[in-house]
């Protein structure tokens, strides 16, 4: 295959805000010459930033995940809800295949991201050679599906606005949501500070 | 090549030459974001889009819409941004009484019920982000019909790239449709216009999705 060149190979760097390609300055802290925005060769301290964000994600995933996120009161009834159990009441009682829904964006999604960014940040780190193409693919895939995971969250914001009906019936938010929602933006952070082109720096074969 | 009056601070920037318009000649430079490898950009024809040869990222695709039918588009969404926050979402009725839901309603109920961070969260994905990204985007096509750049041009672009990601009235819709499945197991649910708005919104989003506004900076160029 036909080794396409690298711009740090050959001293331009690309502006990653309006796209216009420079040639790489001396210095560290240059400005794009079009728009103003900070030119860097790779994100700074990419993969230490990334994994701080992704374990303080998974810390407070903990209790997003034990503590209940919404509280049903109906008649003086008290009913408090988890992220899975919400989800096996929508499967019994109302419709499977939005359970499915939410269950993705609530279970399955979180916890890719977690294997995937932890994947990526050790593979990088040994500067592995594996599966380069694939690798990429997955980090873009993470990088799209991170924000549909505040899903629940807006659930419950919702019903907690709707279900105001005193003593017969009242929806209110529980301290698992919180956790939650400080979960989805946290890994949100962690997959935009992780730098792609890091996995790509070790390679001189592709 | 004059920088100058693009509002950067001319100190800080004066050993950056710019590359690309070196060898304007064949096309200009595009790096991969995802791979830092280096290709040349073509024109492209209708449903064409380029890949990274490296990585396989997207590096470009065609665009059918030029800078009016963007702003077409920018000026709908704020129209049915403004009918989606104006009536209420969703109607739950209990024998005879009945509750309804706005976004703010949502927004200061959160607020009100112990839980302000995620009122916070929700007004800005939701309610601010969205609108300022509206407006923002308008004020810059407005200038850029006539390929000019607006005040603040390059500010106000920058904040746009910033503000992309926390943009989230599409999971704000399908949450409102698992909310009124699950309400429908004990109340009367009755849509109202507003979901219909976020309806429709989500299309206009969908299809500016596909818009990489870094052109922008290509069709405003001021010695183009």
């Amino acid at each position: 295959m036909s080794r396409a060149p690298r711009a740090q190979e050959l001293g331009i760097i690309g502006c990653h805000v309006c796209g216009l390609v420079c040639r790489a300055p001396a210095g560290e802290d240059a400005a794009c010459p079009r728009c103003g925005a900070a030119l860097h060769r790779r994100k700074r301290d990419s993969i230490r930033r990334t994994w701080a964000l992704l374990v303080a994600a998974f810390i407070l995933y903990i209790p997003a995940n034990v503590l209940p996120i919404m509280r049903t009161v109906s008649l003086g009834d008290i009913d408090d809800n988890t992220i899975i159990s919400g989800v096996v009441e929508l499967w019994v009682k109302g419709s499977p295949s939005l359970a499915v829904i939410v269950f993705t964006a609530s279970i399955v999604v979180p916890m890719t991201k977690f294997l995937v960014l932890g994947t990526l940040l050790v593979t990088t780190q040994r500067r592995s050679g594996w599966a380069l193409r694939q690798r990429a693919r997955l980090y873009r895939a993470v990088e799209f599906i991170g924000y549909w995971s505040m899903l629940d969250v807006f659930v419950v914001a919702l019903l907690t606005a709707l279900v105001r009906f005193g003593f017969f019936s009242q929806v209110g938010p529980l301290p698992g949501v919180v956790f939650f929602g400080l979960t989805v933006i946290l890994t949100m952070f962690a997959s935009m500070s992780f730098d792609p082109r890091l996995m790509w720096d070790r390679s001189d074969d592709d | 090549m004059s920088t100058s009056e693009h509002g950067l601070s001319s100190s800080e920037a004066t050993d950056v030459v710019p590359a690309a318009r070196l060898h304007a000649s064949s096309g200009p430079l595009l790096i991969c974001e995802h791979c830092d490898t280096v290709h040349r950009g073509h024109a492209l024809v209708r449903g064409e889009t380029m890949r990274c040869v490296r990585c396989g990222a997207l590096l470009a695709r065609y665009h059918a819409l030029d800078a009016d039918g963007m702003l077409a588009l920018v000026l709908t969404a704020l129209i049915v941004f403004l009918i989606a926050n104006v009536w209420p979402v969703v109607t739950l009725g209990l024998g005879s009484q009945q509750s309804s839901a706005t976004l703010w309603g949502t927004i200061l109920m959160m607020w009100k019920q112990g839980t302000p961070l995620i009122a916070v969260v929700a007004a800005a994905t939701l309610f601010f982000f969205p609108l300022n990204k509206m407006l923002m985007l308008g004020w810059v096509l407005l200038f850029a019909r006539d390929g000019r750049r607006a005040p603040g041009f390059a500010a106000i672009m920058r904040t746009l790239f910033h503000l992309q990601p926390w943009t989230m009235t599409e999971v704000f819709v399908l949450g409102a449709l698992v909310s009124i499945v699950k309400a429908r197991a004990y109340f009367d649910v009755q849509p109202d216009p507003g979901i219909w708005a976020y309806g429709v919104l989500t299309l206009l989003i969908t299809v500016f999705s596909g818009i990489d506004l870094r052109r922008l900076w290509d069709a405003t160029e001021p010695d183009a």
